[in-house]
């Protein structure tokens, strides 16, 4: 038997495979396991032995990372079921989703040359509440009996330019404050 | 009553003997030992009863001198006494803005500075490795044997380079480094398991140099940092200074030497101490040439003339706040730790941002030496009723050099180490057979603006057509915020593999001939003590061994048993023996054989910890 890279993230930590997750499930299965693979709990054992607890410790933590964030979850559910996000290559987007971005733009530039920190987290709420929404309907497309791929992938999409947004806008928070 | 067993003189008392650890705060001002006796962690005083050890080396013809008698040396002879020595590890001269007013010959040198005095040019690590010497034979006085391991602490805002010079110091001071500990979750552990605390704190964490914070979630015996920020620039040395600079305007001073600025430092470094107390104090000190002074600061001008430096240590905390993606109103409790945060004002500024008195009930100075004590004592492996779990993050950015002077980030900052992350990169131009990668370590956009880590060169690259090849590099780094980089070329299989050494340029083989003549000096016999430590070694791989087959002798078939068995009768026979490369062999051997047991061992581990888990759900 060797490390198997092959399981998935959700055997990993005993999760059924879906969008929907029950995040305290879950944290509490990575705490259970981490106790187990951190390199603390071998710092006096062989080489092998640490090397080994550092792999898993490592491939621990990347599936609670992946696991845990909805943008994650969503991409690497996709790509389980051989679905390629193409967040790169595509950025063909409706255009009313386009004309929105130019809003939220135009809203983070006005704040920043205005020095307004308050309306920039306001902004930031904003877009939170955007992205919950977003999650609800990823759950949809994904978790359904019969699933949506090709419009979960479009939903990844869109969510990497909210997520583009919110740097933005903590880039901006920054800027202003330090 | 009681049999007592009494074992015969030599021979340890029990399988599991009480191994002697240490956590060793290793801090710009003031460094510390400490270690868990009988249950508790205690700091394990001087002859003296002193418990604070002063970062303060000094070098002469008669030999070297750390610590208080050192600091007695700082005014006559300040050239070859290294004060704050941790501000310059990892560092080129090039990062040190305020070089010019500090009383060292410094010598630049690739990657890191170096300080030219009377015992020759020595680089920080070395001045470091003085450090944890006097407190590892403080220690071994003190515990009566030889250490097992340490822990030592870093700021948790410290970059690669500046951990890796601190182990490299620790190595060189004989040291075995079971782990270095971030200062806030080592403060951390010391406070939570004190108070049996639940919840998320932030540590707050002012040190001689350094400023660090970090945001842990306490619950249940774990401890998960969410984010930590910092400045490894700023602490109590720069209130000192504010102080000097308002002494030299008060008194019409410029261009004095190196000994009248150690003089009037110390007064000032006095200065700010007493107004921790007191509303007003005088400075008085009579320079070199006869000339006197006399002053008198009170409180309302200290505080105006440091705002700055208070109102600096804000804006880490704030960025904290936002990577851990909370506010103030969520934080339980702010914990200060650090000799600076006895500073009233800075007390007020942290009590104001977070809305409640800051937590002050450990002694700050000591605090991270008690944590890091109680780390060693579990990593060491005597584990007594204590178990805890500590989720560390890296502080900084990691990322690769592209095209047009951009970094490409690859593990963002506050990911939960250990962690690796894999980036393909291609080629840039048809026939392209080498490829350079660079590693920064930053948050900032452009290479010149990040530190760099490394950098290596991948050859071999089969020609292809530019974009054809595939080469995917493979960041990891480690529980102890180290990084190791390796890089592949997918359809060739062409690798590269370094430990990320800053170029300073300390290699293994240096680091282990200047122990080589660290130990020659005190005429100790290196052969033995190779043996020696194989012997150790190869008694805890017996030991780990023997304990597996034990529990999990089941995960074994006959022939795997019998293999197994024959290498423990060949190692056993090994260290009862003479012969150092004997014992390694036979060691060797061992490990090897028992490496796909370890592998069905930790996969059985993982299933029970779910299936516990999912038991105690239910």
């Amino acid at each position: 038997m060797t490390l198997d890279f092959k399981q998935d993230f959700f055997a990993l930590f005993g999760q059924p495979r879906r969008f929907g997750l029950d995040a305290a499930a879950l944290d509490a299965a990575y705490r259970a396991i981490a106790a187990e693979v951190h390199p603390d709990r071998y710092a006096s054992a062989p080489d092998s032995e640490r090397r080994l607890a550092l792999m898993h410790a490592t491939r621990v933590n990347e599936g609670y990372q992946t696991l845990r964030q909805p943008l994650a979850r969503a991409r690497y559910l996709l790509q389980l079921a051989g679905i390629d996000t193409q967040e790169e290559t595509n950025t063909s987007m409706p255009a009313e989703f386009l004309m929105e971005q130019m809003e939220w733009r135009e809203a983070i530039a006005d704040a920043r040359a205005g020095s307004h920190v308050e309306q920039l987290e306001k902004l930031a709420r904003e877009l939170a509440g955007d992205l919950k929404s977003l999650e609800a309907e990823l759950a949809e497309a994904l978790d359904s009996a019969d699933p949506d791929l090709d419009g979960a992938a479009q939903l990844v999409r869109k969510w990497r330019f909210m997520e583009k947004l919110d740097q933005e806008i903590g880039d901006a928070i920054e800027a202003l404050l330090y | 009553m009681a049999l007592l067993q009494i074992a015969e003189p030599g021979l340890s008392t029990a399988p599991h003997q009480h191994r002697l650890a240490v956590g060793i705060d290793l801090g710009t001002t003031n460094s510390l030992v400490a270690t868990v006796r009988s249950g508790s962690a205690t700091c394990l005083p001087d002859e003296f009863g002193r418990s604070l050890l002063p970062s303060v080396v000094h070098y002469s013809k008669a030999g070297t001198v750390v610590g208080h008698n050192a600091q007695a040396e700082q005014s006559h002879d300040p050239h070859n006494t290294i004060v704050s020595v941790k501000r310059f590890m990892g560092r080129g001269l090039a990062d040190l803005p305020d070089a010019g007013s500090l009383p060292y010959h410094f010598v630049d040198a690739p990657g890191m500075l170096q300080l030219s005095t009377r015992a020759g040019a020595k680089s920080p690590v070395e001045v470091s490795a003085d450090i944890l010497r006097t407190l590892k034979e403080r220690a071994e006085a003190s515990l009566g044997g030889e250490l097992t391991g340490a822990v030592i602490t870093v700021p948790a805002y410290f970059d690669d380079a500046q951990r890796q010079a601190t182990k490299d110091a620790a190595r060189l001071a004989g040291l075995n480094v079971l782990r270095l500990l971030n200062e806030p979750t080592a403060a951390a552990i010391a406070y939570g398991l004190d108070n049996a605390s639940e919840g998320t704190y932030v540590v707050y964490d002012l040190g001689g140099g350094t400023f660090d914070v970090s945001i842990l979630k306490l619950s249940r015996g774990v401890f998960e940092v969410l984010a930590t920020s910092g400045d490894s620039a700023l602490g109590g040395d720069d209130f000192d200074h504010r102080i000097y600079c308002w002494m030299l305007s008060e008194a019409g001073l410029s261009g004095l030497g190196a000994h009248n600025t150690r003089l009037l430092l110390t007064r000032a470094r006095e200065a700010k101490e007493a107004l921790t107390e007191h509303t007003e104090t005088r400075i008085t000190a009579i320079l070199s040439d006869g000339e006197s002074i006399d002053l008198t600061l009170d409180q309302a001008t200290f505080h105006e003339i440091t705002k700055t430096l208070v109102d600096k240590t804000l804006l880490p905390v704030r960025k904290a706040l936002r990577d851990a993606k909370i506010s103030v109103d969520d934080v339980k409790g702010v914990v200060m730790v650090g000799g600076a945060t006895r500073m009233p004002q800075v007390q007020k500024a942290v009590g104001e941002l977070f809305g409640q008195p800051p937590l002050t009930n450990l002694d700050p100075d000591k605090v991270v030496a008690l944590g890091a004590a109680m780390q060693a004592n579990v990593l060491a492996g005597n584990k007594g009723d204590d178990d805890w779990l500590l989720l560390d993050v890296i502080p900084l950015s990691l990322g690769l050099e592209t095209m047009g002077g951009l970094v490409e980030k690859v593990i963002p900052r506050n990911s939960t180490i250990p962690t690796a992350r894999a980036q393909e990169f291609t080629t840039f131009k048809d026939g392209q057979t080498a490829m350079a990668i660079h590693v920064l370590q930053g948050e900032r956009e452009l290479v010149a603006d990040c530190r760099s880590l490394a950098r290596f060169v991948l050859h071999g690259i089969p020609p292809m057509v530019a974009g054809a090849a595939r080469i995917r590099v493979t960041f990891q780094v480690d529980a102890d915020g180290l990084l190791s980089v390796t890089a592949r070329e997918q359809s060739s299989g062409v690798e590269a593999h370094i430990e990320v050494k800053p170029s300073y340029g300390l290699s293994d083989d240096e680091i282990s001939r200047m122990l080589t003549e660290s130990l020659s000096h005190v005429k100790e016999d290196i052969e033995a003590r190779k043996l020696r430590e194989a012997i150790v070694d190869a008694e805890s791989l017996l030991e780990a061994t023997r304990s597996a087959l034990a529990s999990d002798g089941d995960l074994l078939d006959a022939a795997e048993r019998a293999d197994i068995d024959a290498a423990l009768a060949v190692a056993d026979a090994a260290i009862k023996g003479d012969s150092t490369r004997a014992v390694n062999d036979a060691a060797a051997a061992l490990s090897r054989l028992t490496d796909p047991f370890a592998e069905r061992r930790m996969n059985r581990n993982i299933q029970r910890a779910l299936k516990g888990h999912n038991i105690s759900e239910l």
